[in-house]
């Protein structure tokens, strides 16, 4: 069976094509509802960002904007697609490091985790410096 | 100017951002951060944030249609995400303690580079020497064509990698994909395939995007109000185009206008930065 690799290659390819279309899928539906909910409320509000401010709280925080998508709240909603979008590379390192370990190419399963390990140090640095 | 009004521009502007930088293989971010802040007036903060996110869209999107294919090589982007993502956290750190009218000379000068590059001629030979680290990183391979498989051999793993280490800075300091960064380590340096190249370095902009954008998130870059009509609008922009480029032949000549229009905006930024109006 000299081709068992090659069809597991293209198995964990076809796999982690599906993870990437259906994240953007779902992102997008979601950033879509969000969006109709913030402009049927504010559409005439006038608004400015030639100064930098941040976000407000309820876009900001994973609490916030938890609490935000239960009272409703369109930008939060459109904040949780942002996420969801964000999330959707990395499990596709996820699954590229399950592809790794049924070849058992060890070597790249460790480059694969390496790649997750930066991505999750940003997470937990992004608020220091 | 109204939430409605605006969110409609961007939402335009955004869409023909992603149908350009879809047919010229540029991206859609280095039209609409431009359209953003010299435009619209917006924070180049804020605009950062917003192209970075619709960077994430389009990236996932078309690779998830490339790799089907098999001609992307991913143990090639694997081992190069840990230059690129590294780069990008670096990236997304310098960004807030760089003026914003420096980021902004810095984008026009990538901006003509990735001009300049997208007309250059494309070098079609095959290597087939193969260099000791590409050996041991098993990163040679092999792509279907209509003469079946071709195999190709990688050189100057190194300087590849250091290459996209920059490549990743780049991205995580402008919030775009700098895919013509990535394409200058893998097609010029490590001599890979031009198809096989772009797949992959497209491939690998997703995860780069994703390393700043978490940095990018916390640090309030991300506003979802602004970031909506961009990821929509550069997103279907972007499905068009790459239904237009299925259908033409040629588009030699829509390189030249889109090279043209972008070493403007170019200027442009770098005017803004000099003087300070950014």
């Amino acid at each position: 069976m000299a081709n068992q690799t090659k069809f597991k290659d293209t198995d964990i390819e076809a796999l982690i094509g599906w993870v990437l279309r259906i994240g953007v899928f779902v992102s997008m539906i979601v950033v879509f509802i969000g969006g109709v909910i913030y402009l049927s409320r504010h559409s005439t509000e006038h608004i400015d960002y030639h100064d930098f401010k941040g976000v407000p709280d309820f876009v900001h925080t994973l609490p916030g904007i938890f609490h935000g998508i239960l009272a409703g709240r369109g930008r939060a909603i459109i904040q949780a697609g942002i996420i969801l979008l964000i999330a959707t590379p990395v499990v596709r390192i996820i699954f590229s490091a399950i592809g790794f370990i049924i070849e058992k190419d060890y070597l790249y399963v460790g480059i694969t985790l390496l790649v997750l390990c930066i991505i999750i140090t940003g997470m937990l640095t992004g608020h220091g410096g | 100017m109204s939430v409605l009004v605006l969110t409609l521009i961007i939402l335009v502007g955004a869409y023909f951002a992603g149908l350009l930088g879809s047919l010229t293989g540029l991206g859609g971010g280095v039209v609409i951060i431009p359209l953003l802040t010299i435009g619209l007036g917006i924070n180049i903060h804020y605009a950062i944030g917003a192209s970075l996110v619709s960077v994430i869209a389009t990236s996932s999107g078309s690779a998830a249609a490339y790799v089907k294919e098999g001609i992307t090589n991913m143990r090639i982007g694997m081992f190069l995400e840990i230059a690129t993502t590294t780069g990008a956290l670096i990236g997304a750190m310098l960004s807030l303690v760089i003026h914003a009218p420096i980021i902004a000379v810095i984008f026009g000068v990538i901006l003509i580079f990735s001009a300049i590059m997208s007309l250059r001629k494309k070098d079609t030979t095959v290597l087939q020497t193969e260099s000791v680290w590409a050996e041991k990183l098993k990163l040679n391979g092999s792509y279907p064509t209509a003469d079946g498989e071709v195999k190709y051999g990688v050189r100057k793993v190194g300087g590849g990698f250091v290459m996209m280490l920059f490549a990743g800075v780049i991205s995580g300091l402008l919030g775009i994909g700098s895919g013509s960064l990535k394409v200058v380590a893998m097609d010029s340096i490590m001599r890979i395939p031009f198809k096989v190249s772009t797949t992959t370095s497209n491939f690998m902009i997703g995860v780069t995007a994703a390393a700043s954008a978490v940095v990018y998130l916390q640090r309030g870059y991300i506003d979802p109000a602004l970031a909506m009509p961009v990821v929509i609008g550069v997103l279907l922009g972007a499905l068009t185009g790459s239904k237009i480029l299925v259908k033409s032949t040629s588009s030699g000549w829509l390189r030249w206008v889109f090279a043209v229009i972008v070493t403007i905006l170019a200027g442009q930024m770098i005017y803004n930065g000099l003087t300070g109006k950014i």
